[in-house]
């Protein structure tokens, strides 16, 4: 019971959130309606019994979104004596998203420790005696090796792409040549001079 | 494991060759060139002696991921051929912005190709096919200087992207509603009864499929990226890519959704009259030859679909040579197209400046007049014989109104051809003037080619008929 109640909230705010990511008007609560989306992304991996990508997925994608905003905030000039200034206004709003929150974590470890919930079919059944890292180790690396590798290869033709539509020799630029600078003797570069006293150097 | 690699032979030589190409790139520079060339061609070669030498061999690989089959061999030959052409082609066209990426990424491409005819599973389907699309959106803008061909590069990875998206979504609704991405699995699943989540499932994947071989209504890049991409990477496009994602397709709709075909079928009815009719309408009014052969392409796609839509063995079987037949006519006819150059050696391509060419050329026109009259269809011509195929697979499979839907539009789009022959032949010298001699290579493969649609096909016709009932029986 408590397994559906969670699934179906994570399920409505994953949707919800999703919604706001694309209709709020300012990027910087997109980016916030998005990590929440990730959130309860995450829990619904964890009812499927999937604990290792729930976190992944929370400390990968919430993580690189929170550093992606930390340099938007460095980038643009924010003033935050003007973002506290609304403090106790949002503050009923704060703490009903941190309310939320809590509840999800409160369902979330309910729900797991109920023991997750049934998927109808699947084409990787859980094999409950070896934990989530290995079954994804066994499914990546060998059950799908030749779709690992090919994954590889498109990687690969990406950055040859890159390379092809952007790469150009600039002319005027001192590239760095290894071999002359290795052939280069003391006697080319260094001359020893012996000035006589009040006499200046000639260079 | 180690058995499992030795059935995939063409897939690790192309990626060995295709890294050793890269590299020798890496370390060369741009001077050699013809090294490269030659890496890849030999890297080609090779593959396409791996697939005749496992010819027959049938085995899933990989856990199931991959299929080894007479199926896919046809498939990777026609593939591989297409691909050593477009290598052999390149460096006239390209001269001095000839660069070692072009037969990498062609080679790279090829594999993803050779991957997708041999899919069995909807993971597999999509890494190929991206495999492909991302090597083919960095062909099209290959000459990144020239607007029309960045043009051409950026549309295309643009609609590809969102055909890409359509498909990730069908695929995923296919594996929320039958708990697999194999595709037999899926045919249980579909033979057990249909219900919605997997017929939106099957109408998307067939959708973003529809966008790959440019069926109408997904084809509104095709005219574009034709035009804009350079000649060598058109021919290209209008050959290896089509076998590849026509032979998905047919592997998808028979393996993984043969207990839908009434499902599908209608669908494909509707895309094969509407890409035959639209093919045939829109390339009335072209003033460029590469942009008329992309309608014809598109045209002829539609034919091709005719013979799927009849979902039968016979049907498959008729597709195989249809695509054969296409494939050669296709890079002769573009093979005249990168002949077609002024005194100073630039291209010409719109068809007005071609009047009187059989004065100025007359073996070239010659060739181009059997290239056009077998994309018509026209009895003589060899091009003639799938497109009988093709019919009599859909009369068979009590499809007689669509047989005979397809073969009055076929007339509207002889029209155009025989417009084109005209302007060549009937028409008042233009001022154009041509330059002369090509190279032998592509001089030959033209000749061979005209040979081989104009009588010499025919005697094809026993082989032809063994091999892709072979190939096509593995699917049923």
């Amino acid at each position: 019971m408590i397994q559906l109640i969670a699934f179906y909230l994570f399920a409505t705010i994953v949707i919800a959130s999703a919604a706001m990511v694309i209709f709020a008007r300012n990027p910087v609560h997109s980016v916030m309606w998005l990590i929440l989306a990730f959130f309860n992304a995450a829990g619904l991996m964890l009812l499927a019994g999937a604990e290792f990508i729930a976190m992944l997925l929370v400390i990968v994608y919430v993580g690189a979104v929170a550093v992606l905003f930390l340099f938007v905030v460095m980038m643009l000039d924010i003033d935050f004596a003007e973002l506290r200034a609304g403090f106790v206004r949002y503050l009923p709003l704060g703490a009903l998203v941190a309310i939320i929150l809590a509840a999800e974590l409160v369902f979330a470890v309910g729900a797991w420790s109920a023991g997750g919930i049934d998927l109808a079919a699947r084409a990787a059944p859980v094999v409950s005696d070896k934990s989530n890292i290995q079954q994804i180790g066994e499914l990546l690396y060998t059950r799908y090796i030749f779709l690992f590798e090919a994954a590889g290869i498109v990687l690969l033709v990406a950055m040859i792409g890159a390379i092809v539509l952007t790469h150009r020799q600039r002319g005027g630029v001192r590239g760095q040549n290894i071999s002359q600078q290795v052939r280069r003797r003391p006697e080319d570069a260094t001359r020893l001079v012996d000035p006589g006293v009040g006499q200046g150097m000639e260079l | 494991m180690t058995a499992d690699l030795a059935l995939i032979w063409p897939e690790l030589i192309l990626t060995i060759g295709g890294l050793v190409t890269l590299l020798l790139g890496t370390f060369g520079g741009d001077r050699q060139v013809g090294l490269y060339q030659l890496a890849a061609l030999v890297t080609l070669a090779a593959a396409a002696a791996a697939v005749v030498a496992m010819f027959g061999t049938q085995a899933s690989v990989f856990s199931n991921t991959l299929e080894v089959d007479a199926f896919g061999g046809f498939a990777k030959l026609l593939i591989y051929a297409a691909s050593f052409i477009c290598i052999l082609i390149a460096p006239r066209f390209f001269k001095d912005a000839m660069r070692a990426e072009y037969p990498v990424l062609i080679l790279f491409a090829a594999l993803g190709m050779g991957i997708m005819a041999s899919a069995r599973d909807l993971m597999t389907l999509y890494v190929g096919l991206e495999l492909n699309s991302l090597a083919a959106y960095v062909l099209a803008s290959f000459m990144r200087s020239d607007d029309r061909s960045s043009e051409a590069g950026l549309k295309y990875f643009v609609l590809g992207a969102l055909a890409s998206g359509m498909l990730l979504y069908g695929i995923s609704l296919l594996y929320g509603f039958s708990g697999t991405t194999q595709f037999a699995g899926i045919a249980q699943a579909m033979g057990g009864g249909m219900n919605n989540g997997l017929l939106f499932g099957l109408v998307f994947v067939i959708a973003g499929l529809a966008f790959k071989i440019s069926a109408v209504p997904f084809h509104m890049w095709t005219p574009d990226v034709y035009e804009g991409a350079p000649t060598p990477v058109t021919t290209f496009f209008a050959s290896a890519p089509k076998v590849a994602a026509m032979a998905l397709m047919t592997r998808v709709v028979i393996e993984a959704m043969g207990p839908a075909t009434a499902a599908w079928q209608q669908i494909m009815i509707f895309l094969a009259l509407a890409s035959i009719i639209l093919g045939a309408v829109g390339a009335i009014g072209q003033k460029n030859i590469k942009r008329l052969l992309a309608y014809s392409s598109i045209n002829n796609v539609g034919f091709m679909l005719v013979g799927l839509a009849a979902g039968t063995q016979q049907g498959v079987e008729s597709v195989l040579t249809y695509l054969l037949v296409y494939v050669v006519t296709t890079i002769g006819s573009f093979l005249v197209v990168l002949q077609l150059r002024d005194t100073d050696g630039n291209p010409i391509e719109s068809i007005p400046a071609l009047a009187g060419f059989s004065q100025r050329r007359p073996g070239l026109a010659a060739a181009m007049a059997v290239f056009l009259f077998s994309l018509a269809g026209i009895p003589p011509l060899f091009g003639f014989w799938p497109k009988y195929l093709v019919f009599q697979a859909a009369v068979d499979a009590n499809l007689l109104p669509l047989a005979i839907a397809g073969i009055v539009a076929s007339v509207i789009g002889a029209f155009y051809y025989i417009a084109v022959i005209k302007t060549m032949y009937f028409d008042d010298k233009s001022e154009v003037e041509f330059g002369t001699g090509g190279v032998v290579v592509e001089d030959a493969v033209i000749t061979a080619s005209a040979l081989w649609l104009s009588v010499v096909g025919y005697f094809f016709i026993p082989v032809l008929a063994v091999v892709s009932a072979t190939a096509a029986a593995v699917l049923f």
